[in-house]
């Protein structure tokens, strides 16, 4: 493996893989042979840019913000603004990609998971753009606290089923999705919503949202000559954070940090910590692919929990698990607390209202930066914005009364 | 040689299919699935597929999900599982049994203490829905020092290089998905396994059940008909759940209730 790209079965080091059953191995194997035909064709990849620019309005400013570099007393702070992308987050950027691909195969219906709904409404809006039928799956949990984007892509066109089972959040919805999927082979595509599941999703995954570090990397060597100190992004499934990283994986002075959602507490179920090893995070192998899990001794996979439904989840991409483990990457985690504090906190002093998972890598931003000095710099990646969480945070403002 | 190997020669020497069914380990209990186990097999089983519950069953509907679900209140682990059949084996039953997993279970397990332990227990293989043969290699090689199956599932969306891949990883024998989708009783089988069964006779000599889907006498008689065995799940497990809807309040003649119904699955003995 070189240049950071898996090998043929999918494997990045000992992550990865595909673990699905023999049903979906044919289309799955269809699929690959389809996305690595695009993968270096330039018709396609002028396609996808065009309609990033036109319909999605890249690429997304990358913005010093002054007044919460000074607040913080350390490092440059600049945010790279994916949430002014077109459906509020860098969701759509896989939705664009995999659409196209989906048309050029020949699929009329699309599946979709979602978890705090920014997924499956980038999957509606894509859908509705090119008139394809569109059902999103979501967990009733999650339906309940982002009732805003279940009536966005109902809007849209898109029939959404809620999911009863578990814990009834992002990894039922994945589950259900799995089962709609190898019943529906022949007419439909799983548009997978971030680096997960089985090969090739989360390369292809990366790939579409790499565009976010390509253009973060040209904005700050124009903007400063030099590349950043660090990187920060939060991690759930991993997509947003792997698309800001993996364009500087080759610059070893880079320093990347993933935030995931520390929860209410350090014991398993009270968190989404996958490589948080005293939580319960193990490897294993969940909905296609081998990562970092939180799962108990026998290996069934524990509830979690997470202030933000994006980043509830119990798995997280193999590509992040493989850069943990070669220590390329750090992984930190932010609480509900500290993500809640970050969210009043960025909308104070810069005005921009971020999303609850991108709140958490804001959240890191106060430990790291006032260590580091006024010439340093970090691009964080503010992957959505926090529209969807107001009615939430305001109902926990009010318990919490402040 | 490995009981299955010796039950399916058996039943080829009396020109009869195999009937299997399947029950979820530990739903409504443990000790219900120790009697249920035995009672199978005193009503004609050929092998019995004893399923491991899992909390993300993405192969399953939603009658074997529900199962599961009640077994896993019970906390049933592998270790209590393997316990289970150590006790039917004491009890000179000898059917073949077989355990029907996803993959994390047994991987956090161990996949060598799996083998051992399992070998010692007296199970005779495992299927595991969501291992491929391209993931399978290593675990085989395992099973296989300890003489245990594994028993490998081809879908009728397989390619013929698929199945190629599929018999050359499999052991037992091979269990033929009749139609793309999750477990669940239909009141057809699909006529996409009678293809499947005759694409995978190209590759291998080892037997070959059809299963999913598969919930009436008429249907078993119909697979027999081009396959080595029917494979019967959600329809036993769905008349499980319905006798024991409170799995708190297991009426006393439940086993034999449940042994009847998967008794007259049997076509020989709907007639009598």
């Amino acid at each position: 493996m070189n240049n950071f790209q898996p090998d043929e079965r999918g494997y990045w080091g000992e992550f990865g893989g595909r673990f699905v059953p023999e049903t979906l191995m044919s289309p799955i194997e269809e699929l690959t042979e389809a996305y690595f035909a695009v993968r270096d064709d330039a018709n396609f990849q002028r396609e996808f840019l065009q309609l990033l620019k036109d319909f999605s309005g890249r690429p997304t400013p990358l913005f010093h913000a002054k007044r919460l570099s000074e607040k913080f007393g350390g490092a440059q702070i600049y945010l790279k603004r994916e949430e002014l992308g077109h459906t509020g987050s860098h969701k759509i950027n896989n939705a664009i990609g995999q659409i196209l691909l989906a048309r050029k195969m020949g699929k009329r219906r699309i599946i979709a998971e979602t978890g705090a709904g920014q997924h499956g409404v980038a999957t509606a809006t894509v859908c509705a753009l090119f008139g394809l039928e569109c059902v999103v799956y979501m967990g009733t949990e999650d339906m309940r606290r982002q009732e805003l984007n279940v009536f966005r892509m109902r809007l849209m066109g898109a029939e959404v089923r809620g999911v009863d089972a578990g814990a009834k959040t992002l990894k039922d919805a994945i589950n259900e999705a799995l089962r709609d999927w190898v019943t529906n082979v022949d007419s439909t595509y799983y548009l997978l919503g971030s680096a997960l599941g089985p090969h090739p999703y989360p390369l292809m995954v990366r790939d579409f949202q790499s565009v976010i570090g390509k253009e973060a990397r040209e904005q700050i060597l124009e903007k400063n000559g030099e590349l950043p100190t660090a990187l920060v992004a939060c991690v759930g499934g991993g997509s947003n954070a792997i698309g800001l990283f993996h364009p500087f994986l080759g610059d070893d002075s880079v320093r990347m940090i993933g935030v995931e959602a520390g929860g209410k507490g350090n014991n398993l179920g009270e968190h989404a910590a996958r490589f948080n090893k005293a939580g319960g995070g193990r490897i294993g192998v969940l909905q296609g692919t081998k990562s970092y899990l939180l799962q108990n001794d026998d290996g069934q996979i524990a509830l979690t929990h997470s202030i933000s439904a994006g980043l509830d989840y119990a798995s997280v991409g193999p590509e992040h698990a493989f850069l943990q483990s070669i220590g390329r990457v750090e992984y930190a985690m932010a609480t509900d607390g500290e993500a809640l504090e970050a969210f009043q906190l960025l909308s104070e002093t810069e005005g921009i209202i971020p999303a609850l998972e991108s709140s958490h890598a804001i959240a890191h931003l106060l430990k790291l930066a006032p260590e580091m000095s006024a010439s340093e710099t970090i691009i964080c990646n503010l992957s959505g914005r926090g529209d969807k969480d107001v009615s939430q945070v305001q109902e926990m403002l009010r318990e919490n009364g402040a | 040689m490995n009981r299955i190997t010796e039950e399916f020669n058996k039943l080829k020497t009396a020109k009869r299919g195999g009937f299997v069914p399947f029950i979820v380990a530990g739903d409504p209990d443990l000790a219900t699935t120790k009697n249920l186990i035995v009672k199978l097999a005193e009503k004609g089983a050929s092998v019995i597929e004893l399923g491991v519950p899992f909390s993300d069953p993405v192969a399953d509907g939603v009658t074997i999900q529900a199962s599961g679900e009640r077994a896993l209140r019970n906390a049933i682990s592998v270790e209590k599982i393997l316990q289970i059949v150590d006790e039917v084996r004491r009890e000179k039953c000898e059917t073949p049994i077989i355990l029907f997993s996803y993959f994390n279970p047994i991987l956090q397990f161990g996949l060598e203490k799996f083998a051992s332990e399992a070998a010692k227990s007296g199970v005779d293989g495992i299927l595991i829905t969501d291992l491929v043969p391209e993931e399978a290699g290593e675990f085989r090689r395992i099973l296989a020092e300890k003489n245990l199956a594994l028993i490998m599932l081809a879908a009728p969306t397989s390619s013929d290089e698929r199945l190629r891949k599929i018999c050359a990883q499999a052991s037992g024998f091979v269990y033929a998905v009749s139609r793309a989708g999750v477990t669940g009783a239909r009141n057809e089988t699909s006529s996409a396994a009678e293809n499947l069964v005759a694409r995978l006779r190209k590759f291998t000599d080892l037997p070959i059940a059809v299963g999913f889907g598969i919930s009436t006498a008429a249907q078993v008689a119909e697979t027999w008909k081009y396959a080595d065995a029917a494979v019967v799940g959600s329809a036993i497990v769905a008349e499980m759940m319905k006798i024991a809807a409170n799995p708190d309040k297991v009426p006393n003649d439940f086993v034999e209730r449940i042994g009847d119904f998967a008794g007259n699955l049997l076509p020989e003995n709907i007639s009598t």
